[in-house]
């Protein structure tokens, strides 16, 4: 049986209006207008059309999600437009083809005049000339008049690898330089703020950081401070530049001047392993690029997703990641009842806990930051013990831009897979007096220290048997007769559901250290124990069955899901 | 016999002409503005009415006024690129930041005369639907301010100004606002972006255009002081009247500053055409000629961004012959009449109509470091290739005119000038290129001979790599 | 030190505000105001004008430095600023900047402000004055003064002492 695919339900979609131009001699239809940097349709520039060409116009201040600002000059190309007679006509070549005026300095006629591409709309029978010698020729004296007071200090400047300076130097630069003068020389070394160096000698005043803390993250800090070859970026002096969007401009600067506290120095961008994944520090699920090193995490950055973070991420969750390499994480498998400590002889004893287990005297809390494959398996296992399961909620501070108030990755994971339905936590007050009146023995807790949320030290002594798999310790983990390593996000594949219901998955960045192992992947081991098929032996498999279990993941597959991932009804 | 013929100062040079509102009055001033306000609605002949303010807009353009603050633009045309359909207020402002070198004419209505401009300007507001207006008046001209506010007062009093004026319902408010001593506000988007408030960063257009999306992204105005008040003769005397002055496409009369090595340098109002370049250097009613015996070298045709002229130039210009046909003809720099056309012609801008005279004492790579230094220190920086390229010129004539020239200077500075025209946010780049290109091309054998006798006295300086070299001084700090 | 504008200054800075659909764009009339009252403009100063105008303190900074006109540090009791311009250099303004330094012992290479020792005199060099047809030109404080000879200098100053 084949549904009908979400997109043929849908009506056809109004036509889309179309200006015909000509990009380096080829015919184009491009829309009349595209979506500027709020998302707002508006006037198709020349530097969209020619992307939209398959030519990259580069740039230093352009930026597609922020407002325009036209100051660097480098996108200036020549360009033409069909020639109007006086009778306001076009005038025709013999061929009857429109003749093309092409736009020269009105007071030098053999002079192109370029135009900025970034800033430029089109007009119908444009002609956009992005390769022409004239073009190039400006793009070389912009990035000649950009180098003239840059430090070439290129051999200790963190950019170096992602700079757009050095990119466009050897694309359209000249080996050396006419400029004999003296540079000018700005602040260096400038603390800008807790998290972020500026260098102003290196900074290209493209003001994008500027345009970024004003217009994005509302917090117009940054200026520019002197004036003409003087100008410097600056915070009001003695004041900080701290916001929780701060290091985004890290991300922005196309040169060296902002680098980021926590990665400066710290690696060659050329020598990072660079995976895909989410932050998992709130519900928004940022999605992000980590970059390791020989299994060191050295940094999140921010992905591009419209749907979810477009290209940014707070300042708390980048830095979120030096915890994974805490000298503390769990990475041994213990059990305290037999001194076991090899997965195959502890996931037997819990197997044999589990097994015996009478009906009812099983409970499980799962944490949120666990993946919904994990949240299946477990589900799964709760079934077959005849569980009560609950998670735990974790609210905080949000803010108008990114950061949500669910401090959970995958509340929404929880709530699909069946682990808790309706409010988050109404249960463990429950299971606290069912392990009180000794009704429940065993206790399989996921990710979270119960013992500050309501079932504290004494009621876990308690129990017969507590199960427990973490990555840090905690007062749980110190009470567990049965300690399963697991691992953090980043060490491992897998989908959380963000609070707007969008489906993302992730990729391993680092290998877990010592014993710990993906929770999926022992969960299955632990299942098969019990009897049950559900032993995965790909998370690509995984997922597709828990796909078919879950109605609200009806008709997914982990192969069909993208980088951006899939909306999920909730 | 050449003369001026004086318009908008009439008076202001005449004994006991003072700049208060009796005055004024005395001499039959704010009777345009009486004008302007009573004029009935004209019914055309397709049976449409053409509103008090349509007509003056009309009058204005077909007078040919061309704006006198430098672009030379038709300011009808301007007011007619106005939105007057967004439902946003429209404002006016008076361009009163005179800066460009050499220009002194507004100094001289806005201490003179100062209720010439306010009238002219609450004329042009109400034929625009202006209700708030400004004067941005340059910092060093706190004296201009002081008498412009009491002008502005003054003219409340007597009810040209504020609400209701003179019983028209049409209300009006003028302020005048303070610069402080930034070349750029001169530039009508950057002078926009200061009256906001805001460094004097000039607007990319498109989209910024004044007329849509001016102060406050709404419509806007912006005229220079001797436009506005001119404005108010062309509603005195009509379109038509005022067009039979000066010379067709360039009507009117223009106040011209003349300084530099001339016996009598100073401001002359004249017929716009009517006076040729070497009548205003040389005659006894305009410049009187050389100082000291000496010899003209060059010319600073209109402010000190316009391309210089050197003595002796021909141009071949385009000129009605007496059978009515266009022909080129060869005219010699000092027969060139003073207007916007011919000048253009000659490869050259009247601009601002300031006109710098130098004799042959002067030292022309000094006087190019000179115009250079200036535009490297008002370069706003917002763009690159003026913020790096204005600097790097002046550097290099800096070292030049301290003794470490190089003969391939000359065509070092063509290729950072070539290199800013035309690529820049706004004018400004042309501004800070001209001088460079005209000075550099025109008189290159000087460029390159001091260069030559440089490099014989110590050898050429190292430095092509890009690398400071220890041979070239630093600017002092600008 | 607190920062303490007079409350008859405050009223005329509330007046200039009503000039404007917004307040920003009362930033340069109230740095002049403030300079003038306490002639410069203190990071206080900077930090009271942002408050006062619903600004951050760095956007009255960008424009402090930006505008020539605005001091961050206290200048000579009598501002001397000679105009530097192509039409007054023709007409010997170096010489008179020049003849200005010497006088008062200060660096006539400098082209920026220098003060004297005992505050009584700045000198600077600024750019293009709008007097050109009387070269050269220079203010004294807010006066504007036209062909000032060396002769003329020197009476100018005995008159400031």
């Amino acid at each position: 049986m084949s549904t009908p695919t979400t997109a043929e339900l849908k009506p056809a979609p109004p036509p889309v209006e179309t200006i015909r131009i000509k990009v380096d001699g080829r015919e184009l239809d491009v829309p009349k207008t595209m979506p500027d940097w709020q998302g707002k349709p508006q006037p198709t520039t020349m530097l969209q059309a020619c992307a939209m060409a398959g030519l990259e116009v580069p740039h230093y201040c352009y930026h597609p999600k922020l407002p325009i600002a036209g100051n660097c000059r480098m996108c200036l190309i020549e360009f033409g437009t069909p020639m109007m007679g006086p009778d306001r006509k076009p005038v025709l070549n013999e061929d009857g083809s429109p003749k093309i005026a092409r736009s020269v300095l009105p007071y030098e006629p053999d002079a192109a005049r370029g135009a900025i591409a970034c800033a430029t709309p089109i007009s119908p029978g444009m002609e956009l000339y992005p390769s022409s010698a004239a073009t190039k020729q400006m793009r070389e004296a912009v990035l000649e008049s950009l180098l003239i007071n840059h430090p070439l200090d290129c051999p200790i400047c963190d950019q170096a690898g992602e700079c757009k300076l050095q990119e466009y130097s050897v694309e359209h630069g000249q080996a050396t330089s006419r400029f004999v003068e003296t540079k000018v020389h700005k602040p260096k070394q400038v603390d800008l703020g807790p998290r972020i160096m500026l260098d102003d000698e290196r900074c290209v005043l493209c003001t994008r950081c500027i345009r970024f803390t004003r217009d994005v993250a509302g917090d117009d800090a940054l200026g520019i401070v002197n004036r003409g070859s003087y100008n410097s970026i600056a915070a009001y002096p003695g004041r900080q530049f701290d916001n929780n969007y701060s290091l985004n401009t890290v991300d922005l600067c196309p040169v060296g001047a902002l680098t980021s506290k926590d990665f400066r120095f710290q690696m060659r961008v050329w020598f990072l392993k660079e995976t895909k994944s989410l932050c998992a520090t709130c519900g928004t699920g940022c999605n992000i690029t980590a970059g390791a090193r020989e299994e060191k995490l050295l940094r999140f950055e921010p992905r591009q997703n419209d749907a979810v973070n477009g290209p940014w991420m707070c300042d708390h969750g980048r830095l979120n990641y030096k915890w994974v390499q805490r000298e503390d994480r769990l990475s041994t498998v213990i059990s305290t009842r037999t001194g076991s400590g090899t997965w195959t002889g502890v996931l037997a004893e819990v197997a044999e806990v589990l097994r015996n287990a009478p009906k009812g005297s099983v409970a499980m809390v799962l944490s949120a930051r666990q993946t919904n494959e994990e949240l299946y398996l477990l589900n799964k296992l709760a079934v077959l013990c005849g569980a009560i399961t609950d998670s735990i909620a974790r609210e905080g501070q949000g803010d108008a831009l990114l950061v949500s108030p669910d401090k959970n990755p995958n509340s929404n994971g929880v709530r699909l897979t069946g682990v808790a339905y309706t409010e988050m936590g109404i249960q463990i007050p429950k299971i606290a007096a069912g392990i009180r009146n000794g009704q429940i023995k065993t206790l399989v807790v996921f990710g979270e220290d119960v013992t500050r949320h309501g079932l504290e030290g004494d009621v876990l002594s308690r129990l017969d048997h507590l199960i427990v798999s973490d990555v840090l310790p905690n007062e749980t983990t110190q009470r567990a007769h049965f300690l399963l390593p697991g691992c953090a996000h980043i060490e491992k594949r897998g989908t959380f559901v963000n609070v707007k219901g969008r489906l993302q998955k992730f990729m391993k960045a680092v290998e877990p250290k010592g014993d710990a192992r993906p929770e999926w992947e022992f969960l299955g081991e632990l299942l098969q124990l019990l009897g049950r098929p559900e032993n995965f032996k790909s998370l690509e498999g995984l997922f597709n069955q828990m796909a078919k279990d879950t109605p609200a993941f009806a008709g997914l597959e982990w192969s069909r899901i993208g980088d951006l991932g899939v909306n999920v009804k909730l | 016999m050449p003369q001026e013929y004086r318009l908008i100062l009439k008076h202001a040079d005449e004994p006991g002409y003072t700049p208060d509102i009796e005055c004024y009055l005395r001499h039959g001033g704010y009777e345009s503005l009486r004008k302007a306000l009573a004029l009935a609605p004209r019914e055309l002949p397709d049976g449409k009415r053409m509103s008090a303010q349509e007509q003056i807009r009309d009058e204005v353009l077909k007078s040919g006024l061309r704006g006198r603050g430098g672009a030379g633009f038709s300011c009808g045309l301007k007011w007619s690129f106005v939105d007057r359909r967004s439902g946003k207020p429209i404002y006016l402002i008076c361009n009163a930041d005179e800066s460009e070198p050499g220009t002194f004419k507004d100094r001289q209505i806005i201490h003179k005369d100062p209720h010439q401009l306010i009238e002219g300007m609450v004329i042009s507001c109400f034929a625009n639907d202006v209700k708030l207006a400004y004067i941005y008046i340059r910092g060093e001209m706190p004296e201009g301010a002081k008498l412009l506010n009491k002008a502005i007062k003054e003219a409340r009093a007597r009810n040209f100004l504020g609400p209701n004026i003179l019983g028209s319902g049409y209300s009006l408010e003028i302020h005048v606002h303070r610069g402080a001593g930034a070349y750029i506000c001169g530039e009508e988007t950057g002078l926009i972006e200061s009256l906001e408030g805001k460094r004097a960063y000039p607007r990319i257009k498109p989209p910024y255009f004044p007329a849509v999306l001016g102060l406050y992204q709404c419509p806007t105005i912006v005229n220079n002081v001797e436009t506005l008040a001119a404005v108010k003769h062309i509603v005195a005397m009509g379109s038509g009247e005022y067009a039979k002055l000066g010379t067709p496409n360039n009507t009117g009369t223009r106040i011209l500053s003349l300084s530099g090595h001339v016996k009598r340098p100073g401001y002359f109002e004249v017929e716009v055409g009517k006076v040729t370049m070497g009548e205003l250097i040389f005659h006894e009613n305009f410049g009187g000629g050389m100082r000291d015996g000496r010899k003209l070298k060059a010319i600073i045709p209109g402010g000190s961004s316009s391309k210089v002229f050197k003595a002796g130039e021909t141009f071949k210009l385009k000129r009605k012959g007496p059978d009515g046909q266009m022909a080129a003809v060869d005219v010699g720099i000092l027969d060139l009449p003073y207007d916007f056309d011919s000048l253009q012609q000659a490869g050259s801008m009247s601009g601002s109509g300031a006109i710098i005279v130098m004799d042959d004492s002067t030292d022309i790579v000094e006087a190019l470091a000179n115009v250079s230094e200036f535009y490297a220190h008002e370069s706003c920086g917002q763009c690159t290739p003026c913020r790096e390229g204005a600097l790097w010129m002046s550097k290099a004539l800096h070292r030049m005119t301290h003794g470490h020239g190089r003969k391939a200077d000359a065509d070092y500075l063509l290729h950072i000038a070539q290199n800013i025209q035309g690529r820049t946010i706004c004018a400004f780049g042309e501004a800070c290129a001209w001088p460079v290109l005209s000075f550099v091309k025109k008189f290159k054998d000087e460029f390159e001979s001091r260069g030559a006798a440089d490099e014989a006295r110590h050898g050429s300086i190292q430095g092509a790599t890009g690398h400071p070299t220890a041979a070239s001084p630093g600017l002092p700090v600008i | 030190m607190a920062f303490i504008v007079p409350a008859e200054l405050e009223a005329e800075l509330n007046e200039l505000v009503t000039h404007y659909p917004q307040k920003r764009s009362a930033s340069l009339m109230f740095l002049h105001a403030i300079q003038e009252h306490f002639g410069f403009i203190s990071k206080e100063a900077a930090e009271w004008i942002a408050s006062k105008l619903d600004l951050q303190p760095i956007h009255v900074w960008e424009l402090v430095t930006f505008y020539p006109m605005f001091r961050q540090h206290p200048p000579g009791r009598h501002q001397l600023k000679i105009c530097r311009t192509l039409s007054c250099a023709l007409g010997g303004a170096y010489a008179l900047h020049e003849h200005f330094c010497r006088k008062f012992g200060l660096d006539p290479k400098a082209h920026g402000i220098q003060t004297t020792k005992d505050g009584s005199f700045s000198v600077e060099f600024v750019e293009c004055l709008a007097g050109c047809g009387t070269a050269p030109v220079m203010m004294c404080n807010d006066e504007f003064h036209e062909n000032v000879s060396l002769s003329k200098a020197d009476e100018l100053i005995s008159k400031c002492q």
